[in-house]
């Protein structure tokens, strides 16, 4: 396992251009997502968002996203354990939410989700936020920490103009997420503060396990077999009712409908799947033609529900999904929630299996 | 020196418009609120295609509808003019959906503020195309809701005749009570319509104005000669005050039966036949001291019951609330002047009769006129 390569951590939108090449550069994931093109979707009968999206002006692109691993800047601390340092922060700005509709966002370096953070469980994890909004917001990262890192109303809370850094080490591995705690609550989650964040496990901690522990850690020769993808389940109230008018992975409504996501059929899919839908109490995950393993919040290394095509998830709740399509027709594959709603409102999606 | 005082004021009012719009306060205040946005659905059509929708937008900027929503899902959509819509104008969308008969669905425009604008179809129903045999089939439904009864109402005429003056009193009074009933009823209805209007078209205000209007108009004209209308001249102004409501109440059929919202059974038909043949004894009231000619009976028939053809046929053809708020506000005026004509012609009645208990009889002739409406409507309201 080779991480002493160099990385860069840039501040603003400069991170998300470094981390899609770093994505490319490190992981190998999943082959490189193209931007969409303008054909119109097939499969979907009409029933569509229509126009397209300039990702460019938006500031993140959502098939980017699905493989931007943010490593952050790696040192290694007087003790021998690996610091990654990252800048971080809060951007009040617009976004394309579906093509035509803009939306009033709050973000996390100007993308929605914010920036994917990715570590090896017992790094130390060094991040300093600046607030550039005009309210109050935080960083409260699901992981184990102390009382005093924990970013809520008073405890790291950064006001408009203020930096405040947040310092911890990286555990339980597993899939987990970071959004804002500030007061309104709901309104600072649902307007668009949280992103991933993904803690790779240790193979020396877990020997028992080794090779998959091993095969989950970014930039392993075990790892690049894998095509890893993030999908984070959101949705956007744009007319502010408390209920959504858009649902996507990644925010953008049909995104991955319009140009599916293209998959080798003979490497194995592992999906870090995170749901953070405010309004509606559970999203679902449901796979065409196919079955996964199921690593509620990854913290295991064996699934926990086996040969499954529907997970559910609660606000909040996360997980890994592995599967693999080997053997299967080249072809189309879709997966949508399992909430009809969900599916009409945006979030449709496809594999385009490749042989 | 005096020119200055006639240019004055246009020069002012052109400087300060031009101020306005250099150095505007709302720049100034350095607010930077969304626009005001407001979308009305004023037709929807639906047929084999899918569903097509004219919507009027009322915003303070131009308004771009970006998605479509039908029942809760997103849709491909055409719009024409594919443009923004500016504030009044009108585009017509046209969705691919598969509408499924007799049952509602759930319109929602999305604009590129990602505000909403709701629009429900209650029934979903085949939009009657324009061919002949439905203009005719319009038409008939037209002639059962108006011509019929006021002209079977009219046939009355030899009853009446026969009457004293007593009697002759009570009818007029209960013609009255009869017109003061259309006066509200259609004034309820315009107010109801005017509110499917664009707001910028003040569609509530636009039923007042009119019917103030089209009031003081009507007097003036029926007294130009210097003394108020009677006789036949009088039977005329209430029929084309009746004829006025009778449009508003094919309009409401019209566009009730085509959206489904009404199912016209032949329990509804006998409900308006029997509602609206009073209309038909007010308007021969103030004729029962002279001769009637079969030219008079017909065209007077004519004026007040025909306008519910043209009504049903715009209602179920081509129906837009803002100016069917216009005509029902027209309608009331003209009501309410016949109601002033007449409630003077009944004073100067009993007043030359030296009647004795003439508020009496005018008091009971009214009420009657009244509660025969009410009781009538009942078999009608929807």
């Amino acid at each position: 396992m080779d991480l002493n390569v160099q990385r860069r951590s840039l501040i603003g939108a400069g991170l998300l251009s470094a981390g899609a090449w770093l994505g490319q550069r490190f992981s190998q994931g999943a082959i490189a997502q193209e931007p969409a093109s303008g054909t119109a979707p097939p499969h979907t009968g009409g029933m569509t968002t229509i126009g397209e999206i300039n990702h460019e002006n938006n500031g993140f692109d959502p098939y980017a996203l699905l493989t931007e691993w943010n490593t952050g800047k790696v040192s290694t601390l007087p003790g021998g354990q690996r610091l990654r340092e990252y800048d971080i922060a809060a951007i009040e700005r617009e976004i394309e939410v579906a093509p035509g509709v803009f939306y009033p966002a709050w973000t996390y370096n100007g993308q929605v989700p914010g920036p994917t953070i990715r570590a090896t469980e017992g790094d130390r994890i060094r991040i300093r936020f600046t607030n550039q909004g005009e309210h109050m917001h935080t960083l409260h990262f699901h992981g184990m920490h102390g009382a005093r890192q924990d970013g809520i109303p008073g405890v790291l809370e950064a006001a408009p103009g203020q930096s405040v850094t947040y310092e911890f080490e990286a555990k339980p591995f597993g899939c987990h997420l970071y959004h804002c705690h500030s007061m309104p609550f709901k309104r600072h989650l649902h307007k668009g503060l949280y992103g991933a964040f993904i803690i790779d496990p240790d193979p020396s901690q877990h020997p028992e396990q080794a090779e998959a522990a091993k095969s989950r850690v970014l930039g392993t020769a075990e790892n690049q077999r894998w095509q890893e993808l993030l999908m984070v389940m959101n949705a956007f109230d744009t007319n502010f009712d408390e209920e959504n008018e858009v649902y996507a992975i990644n925010s953008i409504p049909h995104a991955f409908m319009k140009k599916p996501i293209r998959i080798e059929r003979d490497r194995p899919v592992r999906i870090y799947l995170i749901n953070v839908t405010e309004f509606d109490p559970i999203n679902s995950f449901h796979l065409h033609a196919n079955f996964f393993d199921y690593y509620d919040h990854g913290t295991t290394l064996t699934p926990t529900s086996r040969t499954i095509d529907t997970v559910m998830q609660c606000q909040g709740q996360r997980g890994i999904l592995e599967f693999s399509f080997a053997d299967f027709e080249p072809g189309l594959y879709m997966f949508h929630p399992h909430q009809a709603e969900f599916v009409e409102l945006g979030w449709m999606s496809a594999f385009e299996v490749v042989a | 020196m005096k020119v200055w005082r006639w240019l004055l004021p246009p020069i002012l009012l052109a400087g300060v418009i031009a101020l306005l719009f250099t150095v505007s306060p709302v720049r100034l205040l350095n607010l930077n609120a969304p626009p005001l946005e407001s979308l009305q659905v004023e037709r929807t059509i639906l047929n084999t295609e899918g569903i097509t929708l004219q919507v009027r937008a009322a915003g303070s900027e131009p308004m771009q509808i970006a998605q479509v929503q039908i029942d809760g899902a997103y849709w491909a959509f055409d719009q024409q003019p594919p443009t923004p819509i500016s504030r009044l104008s009108t585009a017509t969308l046209t969705v691919p959906y598969p509408w499924v008969e007799g049952e509602a669905h759930h319109i929602r425009f999305l604009t590129n503020t990602g505000m909403t604008f709701d629009h429900i179809i209650d029934v979903a129903l085949a939009t009657p195309k324009f061919s002949t045999s439905t203009v005719l089939a319009y038409g008939w439904l037209g002639l059962y809701v108006g011509l019929v009864p006021v002209g079977l109402g009219m046939l009355c005429y030899p009853y009446l005749k026969v009457l004293g003056q007593r009697g002759l009193s009570f009818i007029l009074a209960l013609t009255l009570g009869m017109l003061a009933f259309l006066l509200i009823d259609t004034l309820q209805e315009g107010l109801e319509l005017a509110r499917d209007a664009a707001i910028a078209f003040q569609g509530q205000a636009l039923v007042w104005f009119s019917a103030g209007v089209a009031c003081l108009a009507l007097i003036a004209i029926g007294r130009r000669q210097g003394k108020s209308p009677e006789g036949h001249t009088l039977s005329t102004y209430m029929a084309l005050g009746i004829g006025l409501h009778n449009f508003g109440e094919g309009l409401a059929i019209g566009t009730a039966f085509a959206l489904g919202e009404l199912a016209l059974g032949s329990f509804l038909i006998v409900g308006f036949t029997l509602h609206n043949l009073t209309e038909g004894l007010g308007i021969v009231a103030p004729l029962l001291k002279q001769k009637l000619r079969w030219i008079e009976f017909v065209s007077l028939a004519a004026l007040a019951g025909l306008p519910a053809v043209a009504g049903v046929w715009i209602g179920a053809f081509a129906f837009s609330p803002q100016w069917a708020a216009l005509f029902l506000g027209l309608g009331a005026g003209a009501i309410l002047q016949v109601i002033i004509e007449v409630g003077r012609y009944l004073q100067r009645k009993i007043r030359q009769a030296q009647q004795a208990n003439g508020s009496g009889v005018s008091l009971a002739g009214s009420t009657t006129g009244l509660a025969i409406m009410y009781g009538t409507a009942l078999l009608v309201k929807f």
